[in-house]
Formats: structure tokens, sequence, C-alpha cells
């Protein structure tokens, strides 16, 4: 199964494609990085794998064929959005009330656990917690909803190298023990190294590269996925953001 | 909770998918807005208490003067001067502080509850957490704006009926056009009774989270309400009102004395020989010239002097009005057109919500 095909999907935002000409099929089962430099598209991308935008062309799918943004979608997948957002002046515990209010599923012993073993009181305000807290605040909630697809959207760029350490930590657990597929977007590669199995480059709203990470390599005889990265984002663009 | 005892694995069927329960909403709304929900019944609370403290002394006031025997004795007046003295010092709903505020409360409440429901959202962009959820992004919105709107509506309600029970005394002395009509379109009465006040919140809740939804922007999205809902009353007090049933027509000139209710004059205007000759209350100097010249302009008597002079050349004064008793019919009739008004907004903004693509 697909956790999210694309077909010549595109979107438009005022004249301007950011995302066009788009077909992709990610499979289950793995951590996929979304690769590219800022303005690539990945956003857009990410937006309308979850619903939050709709498409200016072409179709996207999730989950095995369900319609991105309809209910069965929505129940599976598990989004934490750039810059985690959080209702800052709400405590850690309503934000939980909150997530598990909102789904079907929600592992509230699970979510509790983890915020404890992460030292997040529960009486707190979302706003209060440092980034690298607030992150892993958003984290939590999304795994504690079970999700069959987990959705991270430049998780790790405001971080600091410690927290981005353990917040990656915790998604491969997700991903290792749970058999959650995760698809994560960003911008520094570093990170990524470690947890990736499958690769999508975006450059200029297009997919210059889609594949599995070893076949990829191999097949471009580089030696690490950053400098397979950086070696297509050169030929693609001016200049690269790391 | 039920959450915790399913399978940690999610199911593959789609057929089971039932949707998260409506009900959750309730809790959820609760958390997100209890500091705008608060503060509408903190505002709300203080002001009953005044009201009512001062309500009470003017009911008093009123019971002993009508208890009074002999009524025409010097003390039996006296006490009538009295409620007379407090009533017309303490008509909060046309002069004052206490007035302004009273008719500026719908539009703070609703203005203030409605803008950043959505808007908030947007603005700091939780809007991606929260649409992103099993609830379903049209169910949230829908939710949450009916349940706050069904608060505020019970809240304004009940806050309408202490209105209404503190000028009860004035409305028993003959007073009702204080409950039809005042002579400005913007300070009246008659929109802070039981079905009016709370109709007009709703109208400023749901102008709102529409405004939010479009401006995306909580403080523009509360000015622009403001400004909506102002234009909005004023039009409603102006021009529409008057017309929710055909007035009555009378060529009586004393349809409007005490005991005979106090009626709303919509306008006035003379015949002769079954044709219109001027419209006003006030005939043309050329007429007054010609009939009643001997009448000086600022002499005031019982009836209009210059209506029964011309009445002998054979002119008909006629008014058109709203008798007091139509008060019910016209609070039902506001509160039923706002009504569909805020329904119709909260569906624009749900089907917005459903179709916004960022």
């Amino acid at each position: 199964m697909n956790v999210i095909e694309a077909s010549a999907l595109g979107k438009r935002y005022r004249g301007t494609w950011a995302l066009r000409e788009c077909t992709l099929a990610i499979p289950a089962g793995r951590v996929t990085a979304l690769v590219g430099p800022n303005g690539a598209g990945k956003s857009t991308l990410l937006n309308l794998a979850v619903g939050l935008s709709t498409p200016s062309a072409g179709a996207v799918t999730v989950l095995g064929g369900r319609r991105a943004g309809s209910p069965a979608a929505l129940d599976g997948i598990a989004f934490v959005a750039q810059d985690t957002p959080l209702y800052r002046t709400l405590s850690v515990a309503d934000m939980i009330y909150i997530a598990r209010s909102l789904n079907r599923r929600f592992d509230q012993p699970y979510a509790k656990a983890r915020l404890d073993d992460l030292g997040i009181p529960l009486k707190r305000k979302a706003g209060k917690l440092s980034g690298g807290q607030q992150a892993q605040l958003a984290l939590t909630l999304a795994l504690a909803r079970r999700p069959r697809l987990l959705v991270l959207d430049e998780p790790v760029a405001m971080l600091d190298p410690v927290a981005r350490h353990d917040f990656m930590a915790t998604v491969l657990a997700a991903a290792s023990a749970d058999g959650v597929s995760v698809l994560l977007s960003s911008h520094v590669l570093t990170e990524l190294e470690r947890v990736a199995g499958y690769l999508i480059l975006l450059a200029r709203g297009r997919v210059q590269l889609a594949g599995e990470v070893g076949d990829l390599l191999a097949a471009h005889g580089r030696a690490s996925l950053e400098e397979l990265a950086m070696a297509y984002l050169r030929e693609t663009t001016p200049e690269v953001t790391r | 909770m039920t959450a915790q005892t399913v399978p940690a694995r999610p199911d593959e069927d789609d057929a089971s998918l039932r949707a998260v329960p409506w009900r959750r909403m309730a809790g959820v709304t609760w958390r997100q807005h209890r500091i705008a929900l608060a503060g509408t019944a903190v505002l709300l609370g203080a002001l009953a208490v005044w009201l009512w403290r001062i309500g009470a002394s003017l009911h008093n006031a009123y019971a002993a003067a009508v208890a009074c025997h002999p009524a025409s004795s010097a003390a039996c007046q006296n006490l009538v001067n009295n409620f007379n003295v407090s009533a017309t010092n303490h008509a909060m709903g046309s002069k004052g502080a206490g007035g302004i505020l009273l008719q500026v409360l719908p539009v703070l409440i609703g203005a203030f509850a409605g803008a950043p429901v959505l808007a908030r959202e947007l603005e700091t962009g939780t809007f991606r957490y929260a649409w992103t959820q099993g609830f379903g992004r049209w169910r949230w919105a829908l939710a949450k704006l009916v349940l706050l709107a069904v608060v505020l509506a019970a809240a304004t309600a009940a806050f309408g009926a202490l209105v209404s029970w503190y000028y009860q005394p004035e409305f028993d002395t003959g007073h009702q056009a204080l409950g039809l009509y005042q002579n400005s379109p913007l300070v009246t009465l008659f929109s802070l009774r039981e079905v009016t006040f709370p109709a007009w919140t709703l109208a400023a809740f749901t102008m709102g989270a529409l405004a939010g939804m479009l401006i995306r922007r909580v403080l523009p999205a509360i000015v622009a309400t403001l400004a909506v809902y102002t234009g909005l009353a004023f039009a409603a007090g102006s021009f529409l009102r008057e017309h929710y049933l055909t007035p009555l027509a009378t060529t009586s000139s004393n349809f409007n004395l005490p005991g005979a209710g106090t009626a709303w004059t919509i306008s006035q205007w003379s015949t002769k020989g079954g044709r219109v000759a001027f419209a006003g209350g006030y005939p043309p100097m050329s007429l007054v010239n010609q009939f009643c010249s001997s009448l000086s302009p600022g002499k005031q008597g019982p009836g209009d002097p210059f209506a029964q002079c011309l009445a002998q050349h054979g002119y008909t004064q006629w008014t058109s009005y709203q008798p007091a008793s139509r008060f019910w019919p016209f609070q039902w009739i506001e509160g039923g057109w706002l009504l569909a008004l805020s329904a119709l907004l909260i569906a624009i903004t749900v089907v917005l919500v459903h179709r916004r693509a960022t």
C-alpha cells in the first residue's frame, strides 16, 4: 500500500505554481524524507496531503486511495505543522483533553507517560514550554492518536541540536516499534541521514528525484544522502539553504 | 474514556469508521473559549446586580404609590412624584452612561466572543492543528459556533428579561411607547428585551465569526463587526422596524392619549375631498395664512389647533401609527429575521471553513 499517491498534482497561488506535475507513490512502513530548499514546495505538498489545501491540478490520495482531507484520511493521519502550532494559553493537560476529544483513538496513558518522561508538567501552559518541549508535546499528541501515517513539516528547523536529536529519536522509535509510516520535510539534511529510507527531492515546485535511499545512492554513485541531495540541489537551484 | 481501550493498531475497515461524537466539542469549546464566556458572565452579572438594585427601589416606589389611599391626598401625590422622578432618572434604556452601555452590550459581547473563534486560529496557525484532527473541520466549526451561540443567547435572553422587569412599573403606568419606540432609532429600549437582546447578540456573534474567517485577524475582525453591526442596527431602527406590520391609519386626534396605549406615530398627512392635500403634521404656510391666520404658531393647546382649524374648512388629518399592542409581534418579527440572518452567517462561515484552501 502507498501512504500517499499523487498524480500530476499541482498547486497555484495567485498565478504562481508552488507545486506542479507532481507524480509520486510513497510506500507505507517507511520514513520518507521530503528534501529541498525553502520555497521548493515541501509545505505545499504536505498541506495537500493532509487536506488543508485543495489541488489546483491533478489529484492526491492517502492511505491506499482515500481522498486527502476526507474523514477516513484525517482519522489515520497525524500532522505536525511547521513551527508546531499549539494553543499557547492552554495547559498541557488541556491540549491532551482537546486532542483526545477530537479523535476516535487517543492513547492517553501513552501521552501522559511520555510527557512525564520528558519532564513536561501537565499544568504548564503550552506557550511557556521551551521550543524543544513544544515540539515534543506536538509530537506526543500526534503519536498518541496512533496514526498510520505521521506527517511532520519542518519539525526540527527551530530546535537546538540536542532537542533535534531527541525529537528524531522519538520519531524513529515510533516508526520502527509501531510501524508508523512517517513523512517528514526538512531543509536540514544532516539529521535525515540516519532515519530516511525513502527520499523525495523537491526543487522549484517540481520533483527532482524520488526513490529508495539505497537505490538512489547506488545509482548516482554517491556516498551519502547529503552528498546526493547537495549535488542535485546545486544543479537545480542557484543557492542551497542549509 | 473509550479511546484508551481501543487497540493501538488502527482498524483497516472504512465501513466501521464512525464519526467522532458531536458532544465532545462541548468540553473543547469550553476550554478554548472560557475566558470569553467568563468575561461575558462577569459583565452581564455585574450589570444585572446593578439593574436589580435600582429596579428593586423603583418597584418599591411604584408599589407604595399604587397602594396609597386616598389617591388624591397630598401624601399620595408625593409618592407618585417620587416614583416619577426616580423612573425618569433611571430610564437607562434611553440616556446616561448606563443606557449607552446597555445599547452597545449586544455588539460588545457578540464581537469579542465571535471574532476570535476563527480569526485567532488563522492568526496563530493553530487551524493547521484543529483542522487536521479526526473530528473534521466543518463539523468542528459548526459545533463551536452553535454551542457558543446557544450559550450567549441563553445568557442574554435572561438579561433581557431582567431589563423588562426593570421597566415593568413604567409600562404599568401606560408608557408602552418605551417598549415599542423611542425618539432615536439607535438608542431604543426595543432592542434590549427578552427576544431582541439575544437576537442582536447572536447577529453580532455570527458577524464576528464570519468577519474573522474572511479577515483572518482578530482585531480587524472586531472592528469590522462593530462597523457592520452599527450600520445594521441603524438601518433597523430608522427604516425597517416601522414596516414590520402595515401601520394603522386613523383620523382621530386622541388615539395617542394615555389609556388608549401609547402608539408609535409613523407619519401624518391631510386630505380634502378624498385627495391628499399635504403631507406631514403641519400645514403649509399658505394654508395657514388663508384659513387660520388668527392662530399663533407657537401656541400649544389641547389637540392640534391647526388641524382643528383646517377641519372646519373640510380638511381631514390622518395619522398612521403602530399601536402599542403590537409590541410582542414586533419583538418576534425582529427576533425572527435576526435569527435567520445569524443562521445564514453561521452556514456561510462553515462552508468557508470547509472550502478554504490555504
